[in-house]
């Protein structure tokens, strides 16, 4: 039994610890977040070339054949630096779409690309009514002179502002809200029928919502048959973002503690008054909690004794935790920081920013409860 | 990072299992259902135990116990409550004797330790008074020297079962210092000893377990001193980080949620089942994952115990969930069960389900306690504040 990180999950996090103690202190990293495109190519570049761009994908494509333990790993550490760059719908959505394509010759063409950093590629699944249903996909997909031509409008697509190249998720076959009749398909941005509307989230990222008209894309799956492709990204995708949001609350209470040890109110500091210290407490076990049953849900992710529905249950525990305590630890944190919480010169109100753009992203607590009920109880 | 148990550790599980399986049998555990002598059957339970040498769970071979690694005692625990049977009591086995072999004489040893073992003995706990509670180092009952004995004089509080025990482990003051956690010593009182009262206290679950303990001029014998005399704070203190090692109680509450889950089963719901009830479902999975993350919560420290860390400040953190979710799910019961639940009864049940509601009803209002005792939940985030985050 063993609920540590091993030696070379370790060394990969300390390199990540390094680079960003050298390189990426709040100011800096503001320098990216603020500049048109919402991050800094440099830093990304950096990440290749230390091979964390890497870490998921399997050796057969070139990776490093990361498990899902050290996907945690990386996006723990890249959560406590908070960092902006669009690591993860590159990676984890687009990366692991493009792995459970059928298509070889492309995978074997852009995956390369994407490990390098070269490549800035999206996935677009959801739509404005789905809210955060990935099954209720209303973009067509229809046979048009040896390809497909795709009409649709997907919502708030994660790295969608910067992406060269699309996944798009649409429906060649069966009702909207259908489980079967998905597939996948590859686009440019910038081709014919595609408009591309970018705006910010309030975590700084660059997003878009694309509407496809008669535009000509490839098929890069079996016809009708991506759904579960699409719920095996999705699942490994909530784990990237829970252990990424573990880091931001982990930095959230330290800084919260520091700050009172420091804060001077009626003489004394503030970290003197038990009325604070259980509430500091408090946040402190919701954290503790939440790093467990990561911690959990990896081990269990990791063994292959474990069935489906345990793993489902496990997931969706985690989400729903995070989801609560994420907003625990960060309403606190700002709580406790009095007026100087609600600057923007404080990294605590950006590190919130993040958790709560985290518990919107693919599902809500309540969303994901309801799965679990679904799950654990049945109906 | 992995979960498994070691294959030694497989093999001694299944051995658990078994012995559980046969040792508790239906005809015991009608009898523990029933809650009817109380003392008789935990002695019937506990010689079933010793016979199998496992009564004496975290004592070192040496002085009679099992010598298992935290791993073991983890297996035994989850494995005793998967199989519904009741915990020892721990006043003796698992409070007094820890003490006695870790910082008593040999000769104190060879007197005592035997007759926790048969359950011959029955201790009780004499820490808090009525002016010391969470703030225990405020205790004032007093022991004075006179010529072999100690003089004890005072009077202790919530003291469990103090009306059938022969045995009472006491902290007395017996000197003063600057500092109130010196002149503090732990004494051995025998509950027959002249001057003596105990006074019964009627708790909120209409039961009787609590008493104020009073000594009036109590003579006790210098040998039944343990360790030094005004090292008694620390002596307890020792103790007190072995018994929140299973403070958590997770398998316990994992029973307890089945059976709620069981339960709602059963019971309907406008005109459905009450399981099916979205919102019952939410209250449900409200507790159950926070049972989860206790689960690993719990884990982790016994992976750390293995690898050879002395129980830290983390125990406190598990006090706190542990009985947060304990008390969640008295509540719970009570709920899925309905009206029955309010009911005094103790026996002469109209059917099952009014003998479980009168049952839940009982262990919601004494289940108040577990926030309290042990140091108070508030305490122990004192303690985190200060061990942990430093304020």
């Amino acid at each position: 039994m063993n609920f540590d990180y091993s030696e070379e999950q370790n060394l990969l996090k300390e390199s990540i610890v390094r680079w960003a103690q050298d390189n990426y202190s709040f100011d800096q990293r503001r320098l990216g977040a603020d500049s048109d495109n919402g991050f800094s190519q440099e830093h990304y570049n950096t990440f290749a070339e230390l091979g964390w761009l890497s870490v998921p994908f399997s050796e057969d494509n070139g990776g490093y054949g990361g498990s899902v333990v050290d996907v945690a790993a990386v996006m723990e550490e890249f959560g406590k630096a908070l960092v902006v760059e669009p690591v993860f719908p590159n990676l984890i959505l687009f990366g692991g779409l493009l792995e459970r394509s059928t298509n070889e010759a492309i995978k074997a063409e852009l995956i390369p690309q994407v490990i390098d950093g070269s490549l800035m590629g999206a996935v677009a699944l959801y739509e404005p009514q789905a809210r955060f249903d990935a099954s209720n996909i209303a973009t067509t997909a229809t046979e048009a002179g040896g390809g497909y031509s795709l009409n649709g409008h997907k919502s708030v697509v994660l790295g969608g502002a910067h992406a060269k190249k699309l996944i798009v998720v649409a429906r060649t076959d069966g009702d909207q809200t259908d489980e079967n009749g998905l597939s996948l398909f590859l686009i440019d941005a910038n081709a014919d029928g595609v408009k591309v509307n970018t705006y910010p989230l309030m975590d700084g990222q660059q997003v878009a919502d694309i509407h496809f008209n008669n535009a000509s894309a490839q098929l890069i799956s079996e016809l009708g048959n991506a759904g579960s492709a699409v719920h095996q990204v999705l699942d490994l995708a909530h784990v990237a973002l829970c252990a990424e949001a573990v880091g931001l609350m982990e930095v959230l209470n330290r800084t919260t503690v520091e700050y009172t040890k420091t804060r001077k109110q009626f003489g004394v500091t503030i970290s003197s008054f038990q009325a604070l210290q259980h509430r500091m407490v408090d946040t402190f076990m919701s954290y503790e909690q939440v790093k467990s049953l990561l911690v959990g849900t990896l081990v269990e992710l990791t063994d292959e004794r474990t069935s489906p529905e345990r793993a489902s249950k496990m997931i969706n525990a985690l989400r729903t935790l995070v989801a609560k305590n994420g907003k625990h630890i960060g309403d606190e944190a700002i709580q406790l920081h009095g007026g100087m919480g609600l600057t923007d010169e404080m990294n605590v109100g950006h590190y919130h920013k993040r958790i709560m753009m985290i518990n919107l992203m693919f599902g809500n607590g309540d969303f994901f409860q309801h799965q679990f009920n679904q799950v654990a109880y049945g109906n | 990072m992995d979960n498994n148990f070691s294959s030694t550790d497989l093999e001694f599980q299944q051995e658990v299992r078994a012995f559980f399986k046969s040792a508790y049998t239906p005809d015991l555990q009608a009898k523990v259902e029933s809650g009817e002598d109380h003392k008789g059957v935990a002695i019937e339970w506990q010689n079933k135990l010793n016979a199998q040498g496992w009564f004496a769970v975290d004592w070192p071979v040496e002085v009679g116990g099992t010598g298992w690694t935290p791993v073991q005692k983890f297996i035994f625990e989850t494995e005793r409550c998967e199989a519904g049977a009741p915990d020892v009591v721990p006043f003796g086995v698992k409070m007094v004797a820890p003490v006695i072999f870790t910082f008593g004489n040999d000769e104190q040893k060879k007197r005592f330790l035997p007759r926790i073992l048969s359950s011959e003995d029955w201790w009780c706990q004499g820490y808090s008074e009525p002016g010391a509670g969470s703030d225990l180092a405020a205790l004032q009952t007093k022991a004075t020297k006179d010529g072999d004995d100690y003089i004890v004089n005072g009077a202790k509080i919530w003291t469990t079962y103090a009306q059938s025990a022969d045995w009472i482990f006491c902290l007395v003051r017996t000197g003063t210092f600057e500092k109130r956690q010196q002149g503090i010593s732990f004494l051995l009182i025998d509950m027959t000893s002249e001057g003596i009262q105990v006074n019964p206290i009627h708790s909120i679950d209409n039961h009787h377990s609590l008493n104020e303990v009073v000594f009036d001029n109590v003579r006790v014998p210098q040998e039944n001193l343990i360790g030094v005399e005004n090292q008694g704070w620390t002596y307890a203190k020792a103790l007190l980080a072995h018994e929140r090692t299973s403070i958590a109680g997770v398998a316990d509450s994992r029973r307890w949620l089945r059976d709620i889950i069981e339960l709602s089963k059963e019971q309907t719901n406008y005109k459905g089942k009450l399981i099916d009830d979205p919102q019952f479902q939410t209250r449900l999975s409200d507790i159950e994952i926070e049972l989860m993350a206790l689960e690993y919560m719990e884990l982790r420290v016994l992976a750390k115990l293995s690898s050879g860390a002395t129980p830290g400040p983390e125990s406190s953190l598990l006090k706190i969930k542990g009985t947060e979710i304990q008390q969640a799910l008295q509540e719970l019961r009570m709920q899925t069960i309905g009206a029955y639940s309010g009911s005094l009864h103790l026996d002469d049940f109209e059917n099952d389900l009014h003998r479980r509601g009168s049952n839940s009803r009982r262990a919601y209002m004494y289940g108040r306690a577990a926030t309290i005792y042990g140091g108070s939940n508030e305490v122990q985030r004192n303690v985190i504040a200060k061990a942990v985050l430093g304020l």
